[in-house]
């Protein structure tokens, strides 16, 4: 009687095995399928937050894949800005998202905002990784050393030195207006951006 | 008690297998002679794409339902940067399509968007400028109906005599001449 009921139990575990198997992320561009390195599912989110809606933003200045330094201050009093922290370069998920935000400028243009993608990535693996994007509107900055003391700043740093896959709004006083540390696994959806820029407006 | 508690496990694990059966038969992508699988969208709202279609009425409609003999569905993901590459390809098609008098009426196109809101269909269906119809697939259960593919994946489907449609060619990823892909579409489908 024991040994049936085991056998219940395995064949029920073996169907949650596979359910998650076959949950695993697809719908990846069919030219990054030989370039992206497979994750496989990650802990959704792997770090503590250290900012809340309404702290002001941390300030920062880091390199940027076109050349130069990019500072947050540049855009205080001028433009709303989003920033777009993704784990790390060729991985799924994040090979897709920056190449979305691209045609969706006149979005970030009506709601008077400055897109800013920052991985942990060096400049070089950056610049390689972009460059397969096509020509991205917004900048690129390299968080890479001292590694991840921005993503630290904002509190998702990851144990494992990537960053977690996040999105800041911040407004023209620097103050900021949104977060959404999202699962580190899924893309998030764009409405969800548009909805926390339109109340920027109010 | 005990009998009860087994009867619960076995059913569980029987109906967890079911569930997975339909994503697991599906792990492979559509390929020419399958049956392409009962798609429901929802009917769209512009008169335009309606007419396009074939379509009256709201709610749903079947693929199956369009007036056409050849159906072309684009599987896409308006955040894939080889889906936005070719995008203009795509529309290079659909012109071809209908300024040819033998073919238009005859092959309608769709594009699916895998894993898209409305919104983001709606900024890939503007930011191309694309005159089919686009309609969004936010769970994945379109995408996973035909085998979970890699984007761009191009589903070309003919008719049956029962009204059914059966696919007779698929294009992984993009194809470098629209004109040579029509003449493909063309000849596979007995046009």
């Amino acid at each position: 009687m024991l040994q049936r009921k085991r056998i219940y139990c395995a064949l029920v575990m073996g169907a949650i095995i596979v359910s998650c198997f076959v949950a695993a992320a697809y719908g990846l561009a069919d030219t990054l399928k030989e370039n992206v390195y497979e994750v496989g599912k990650l802990k959704s989110i792997d770090s503590v937050p250290k900012l809340k809606v309404g702290d002001k933003a941390p300030d920062f200045t880091l390199p940027a894949v076109s050349g130069g330094k990019v500072s947050l201050t540049r855009y205080r009093g001028k433009k709303n800005v989003v920033i777009s922290f993704v784990p790390a370069a060729w991985t799924p998920v994040c090979s897709e998202q920056w190449p979305g935000y691209n045609i969706a400028k006149t979005i970030f243009d009506r709601y008077d905002a400055q897109l800013i993608g920052i991985t942990v990535d060096n400049i070089p693996t950056l610049f390689a990784w972009t460059h397969q994007m096509g020509k991205l509107w917004f900048p690129v900055l390299s968080d890479f050393w001292t590694h991840g003391a921005v993503a630290d700043k904002y509190g998702i740093l990851r144990s494992d030195g990537t960053s977690e896959r996040a999105l800041f709004v911040i407004d023209k006083k620097g103050i900021i207006r949104y977060i959404d540390i999202h699962d580190i696994n899924k893309r998030p959806p764009l409405d969800d951006l548009v909805k926390a820029l339109e109340k920027l407006k109010k | 008690m005990m009998k009860k508690t087994m009867m619960f496990f076995a059913v569980l694990a029987v109906w967890l297998c079911v569930l997975n059966s339909a994503p697991l038969a599906a792990e492979k992508p559509l390929a020419r002679g399958d049956a392409l699988p009962a798609i429901k969208l929802p009917v769209p709202e512009t008169p335009g794409a309606k007419n396009y279609l074939g379509l009256s009425g709201e709610g749903s409609f079947a693929v199956s339902q369009i007036k056409a003999q050849v159906v072309i569905i684009e599987i896409f993901n308006m955040y894939c940067s080889n889906c936005q590459r070719e995008a203009p390809r795509v529309n290079e098609l659909y012109r071809l399509i209908n300024k040819d008098p033998n073919l238009k009426g005859k092959i309608k196109m769709i594009g699916i968007g895998a894993g898209n809101t409305p919104l983001e269909v709606e900024v890939f269906k503007k930011g191309y400028e694309v005159s089919f119809p686009l309609f969004p697939d936010e769970d994945y259960s379109i995408h996973k109906a035909v085998g979970q593919v890699r984007t761009p994946f191009f589903i070309c489907a003919k008719r049956n005599a029962d009204g059914s449609l059966n696919v007779f060619h698929t294009n992984k990823g993009g194809f470098p001449d629209a004109a040579q892909f029509l003449k493909q579409v063309v000849t596979s489908s007995g046009l």
